[in-house]
């Protein structure tokens, strides 16, 4: 039998074969299939089939999370249908608004555990694989089709092995990583494979920036990414099934697509420009550049350390007059550890608006819109025209140092400075 | 065989400028089709018709994985779009949708902006109907696409797989 990458691995279990390889159709069996705020339309989709019953509603997970608590009353309808279609389905694993965002809760829960196929509506589904499981984004139709049969074509994807090595820098993060491969590899240099992480990155584990980096491979196109759980095997709860836990790591001899490699040493922080994630440049080259909006948050960087990070550059400090900022932490429990911090107090006595936990105005449905000609710096994953609002908005990313360094001065901010 | 005016975009379309996420919470097609674009040209979901194609630089549809995307463009009456490349998940909701999305890598050079193109599967070809001879090449369609492709989307594939059982 040849020998597989992780996604393989994980690939063949899920379709019942002893092997695959990249370009094959397969028919694959989820672990999990988690929809958000568009479940509404997959029931549509679901109703359509024909299908009366849901395969397997043990695997189905369900989250309100994008405009939560309904930001309009056509919002307020959808969630209301949701509520009825879970209780009139089954589905066990529902979290109703207030909980937090999709991708956090089910890593939070131990939902998905390492060597599991997900399956998510929606493109950070890559997110999972922080946890060594292989997650992969659709639309809400083909969830519609896992509804209905339990399974959904896939193609095996190429795999690309890529070596993060070294310790970063002061004032350098999993996002500045993060962004530094998508600039690396472009908006499409991972379309349609998986990334194998590997590297002595790796060596001090931290699950939030292990899904920092997996959430981003999707805006490189990956299909999926993952980290092998030999680096974080303590850390996180293992599948009781045999066979899932036989697809934890890749084979010795996998053979890989592509092999790529950064070295997170030699980086500085990072900025992506308006209004493509892979238009990077280090933050000195826009130092200064005036903010109307500062935004930490998201299942990017919404998590606890990203939380403690900006609150000790904010602390005893005020964000700058004429600039707002904004923290959406990424799950209840998230906020609750940041209260009992004294993180939550820190960032509201900077003069921070902090939301419930959810998407916030991640997607520009609500929470703190963009006008014509303003300018945010965000701590999500992209910035294309329109995303958060006017599509005469520009929005920079970076990691949540340099989000709470620029909200202090009131223009893109070099952490560094506040952080000797 | 289809044919339909063709509608030029360059690359990098993404999902916000298809349709933007502040109308995600409405679920009617003819108020997405509406927005069809909006991002990009505000104009175009008054100018496309019935039966219109789009043809488009690289990775289009690059983004979230919102179908309100596939959704607006096949209500506001496009049929088939061709693009030097596709982003993976707009391309598996397009041909859910009955969309037909068709990879051919020197589109935006060989089609004008509002010309009539003409789509013959069959025969592979895609070309200008204006007889001057402009044909663009394409990848071949992969089989399970094609198949829900010619269901009229995955919904009416899976209905048909249901009365086959
Ligand atoms: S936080 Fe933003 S990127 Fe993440 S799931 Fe929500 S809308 Fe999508």
């Amino acid at each position: 039998m040849s020998e597989m990458t992780l996604c393989e691995k994980v690939l063949a279990r899920a379709s019942g074969k002893d092997s695959v390889t990249p370009g094959e159709i397969i028919e694959a069996k989820p672990d999990v299939a988690m929809s958000h705020d568009n479940t509404y339309l997959v029931y549509r989709s679901f109703v359509d089939t024909g299908a009366t019953e849901i395969s397997d509603p043990g695997s189905i997970a369900v989250v309100l999370d994008h405009r939560a608590p309904a930001s309009t009353v056509n919002a307020a309808d959808s969630q209301k249908e949701i509520r009825r279609i879970v209780k009139e389905f089954g589905i066990g694993r529902f979290f109703d608004v207030g909980s937090g965002i999709c991708h956090q809760l089910l890593v939070e829960d131990g939902i998905v555990q390492p060597g599991m196929l997900v399956i998510g509506s929606d493109s950070h589904s890559t997110t999972y694989g922080a946890v060594g499981a292989i997650g992969i984004g659709i639309g809400a139709m083909d969830m519609a089709s896992i509804w209905a049969k339990g399974s959904l074509w896939l193609k095996v994807p190429e795999s690309i092995r890529l070596e993060i090595a070294g310790a970063p820098r002061l004032g350098v993060y999993a996002k500045d990583i993060a962004l530094k491969m998508v600039s690396e590899l472009g908006p499409m240099g991972a379309d349609y494979c998986c990334i194998e992480f590997h590297g002595s990155y790796f060596s001090t584990p931290n699950l939030s920036e292990r899904m920092t980096l997996c959430n981003m491979a999707a805006e490189a196109g990956a299909k999926c990414a993952t980290v092998p759980s030999r680096f974080f095997k303590n850390e996180v709860t293992h599948s009781d099934s045999k066979s899932v836990r036989a697809c934890e790591l890749p084979d010795d001899k996998a053979e890989y697509g592509r092999e790529l490699s950064i070295d997170a040493g030699a980086l500085e922080p990072l900025v992506a420009l308006p209004s493509l994630v892979s238009n990077c440049a280090p933050v000195s080259s826009v130092e200064g550049e005036p903010i109307d909006q500062a935004f930490l948050g998201t299942c990017t960087n919404g998590r606890l350390d990203d939380l403690m990070i900006a609150s000790s550059i904010l602390k005893g400090r005020r964000i700058s007059g004429g600039v707002r900022l904004i923290v959406t932490p990424a799950s209840r429990e998230i906020y609750l550890s940041a209260m009992k911090n004294g993180i939550i107090e820190t960032l509201i006595d900077a003069g921070a608006v902090v939301t419930n936990p959810g998407c916030g105005p991640c997607m520009g449905a609500h929470q703190g819109l963009l006008a014509d000609g303003e300018v945010c710096i965000s701590s999500g994953n992209r910035n294309f025209r329109g995303r958060m609002g006017s599509s005469e908005a520009r929005i920079y990313l970076a990691s949540p140092a340099t989000v709470a360094a620029s909200a202090i001065e009131g223009k893109i901010a070099d952490p560094r400075s506040y952080l000797r | 065989m289809i044919c339909g005016r063709g509608w030029m975009f360059g690359s990098d379309i993404d999902t916000d400028k298809i349709i933007p996420g502040r109308y995600l919470d409405n679920y009617s097609f003819e108020f997405l089709a509406f927005h069809a674009m909006e991002g990009e040209d505000h104009e175009f979901a008054s100018k496309v018709r019935e039966g219109d194609i789009i043809v488009a630089g690289k990775n289009f549809g690059i983004g979230s994985s919102r179908e309100q995307a596939a959704i607006a463009l096949k209500h506001a009456g496009i049929r088939v779009i061709i693009a030097e490349s596709f982003a993976r998940i707009f391309y598996r909701n397009a041909v859910n949708y009955g969309l037909l999305p068709i990879i051919s890598p020197n589109c935006t050079t060989v089609f004008k902006n509002g010309e009539e193109i003409c789509v013959d599967l069959d025969n592979g070809r895609i070309f200008s109907s204006d007889d001057s001879g402009r044909e663009a090449r394409f990848f071949e369609i992969p089989s399970i696409v094609r198949q829900i492709y010619d269901a009229g989307g995955l919904v009416g594939l899976l209905k048909l797989s249901d009365e086959n059982e």
